[in-house]
């Protein structure tokens, strides 16, 4: 049985869904989540921000800026 | 060696075709890292990319390689801000939870997922603002990391910082993103 407190395992949630925990780090925030409920929740909603970062991947490129960088790599050649 | 000073020993077509299929990402990337120079730092990686071209060995890694090169750009250009700025001090920030704010507040009375909710009064750019509000020194890695999904080991060695440094950046980040986001709503009054 660890010890992790509600600061130290929300403190952790991103870095855990990461997966990039100790073993013995990731054994604690795990053992706290299954007897807190709040932290469940920080849980999901980590997660939802997660996917909101995540979805920024997908901003389109103007035209206009895509044709001026088009011809500055073959300005290049 | 070209009048560029490239020294080219590879087909001028690999790196038209590599630069050209790798555009719409390594833009996105640089609007995430520097929103109003952008299509500089696009220019300036690619110049760079060029003369370099001969040393990619594998070819099937070039977009990873352009992006590297183009975060080396990014950090080349803020690393005198880096070294002379203090550390931005985000004080009682640092425990900030827009989770437990949300359920406090609970701007949405009777739901059942309000942090849902919150989340959904947010289009593209308007994270994108509050993603612009942070100072480069959070915002590049938590970008790396979450949207381009870079590893925290690689952020590191990207931006010539100790794994550390970039760990405490990535918290901090964290945490002013989401401090932003509820500040962002109060000003627009969805909260």
């Amino acid at each position: 049985m660890t010890t992790t407190n509600c600061r130290e395992a929300v403190r952790e949630l991103w870095r855990f869904l990461d997966g990039e925990l100790p073993p013995d780090e990731r054994l604690g925030v795990e053992e706290h989540l299954e007897r807190c409920v709040r932290c469940c929740g920080e849980l999901e909603f980590a997660q939802a921000l997660r996917g909101v970062l995540a979805a920024q991947r997908a901003e389109p490129m103007p035209a206009d800026v895509r044709a001026r960088l088009e011809q500055f790599i073959d300005d290049l050649e | 060696m070209d009048g560029t000073g490239a020294v080219v020993t590879r087909d001028g077509a690999a790196f038209e075709r590599l630069a050209r299929a790798e555009l719409p990402g390594l833009y996105a990337l640089a609007r995430r890292l520097c929103r109003d120079e952008a299509e500089d730092l696009v220019q300036e990686c690619l110049l760079r990319a060029f003369r370099a071209f001969g040393s990619l060995r594998d070819q099937d890694a070039g977009g990873g390689w352009l992006r590297a090169i183009l975060t080396n750009v990014w950090r080349d250009r803020v690393r005198s801000d880096q070294r002379s700025a203090r550390e931005t001090p985000i004080g009682d920030m640092a425990d900030f939870s827009l989770y437990r704010t949300l359920v406090d507040e609970d701007p949405f009375p009777y739901s059942d997922s309000l942090h849902l909710d919150f989340l959904a009064t947010f289009d593209a750019d308007d994270v994108h603002a509050v993603l612009d509000r942070l100072p480069d020194r959070y915002r590049a890695p938590l970008v790396l990391r979450y949207v381009d999904g870079v590893p925290t080991k690689t952020i590191a060695r990207l931006l010539g910082l100790p794994l550390g440094t970039v760990l405490a950046q990535l918290h901090r980040g964290r945490k002013l993103f989401e401090h932003e986001l509820w500040v962002y709503a109060a000003e627009r009054g969805h909260v």
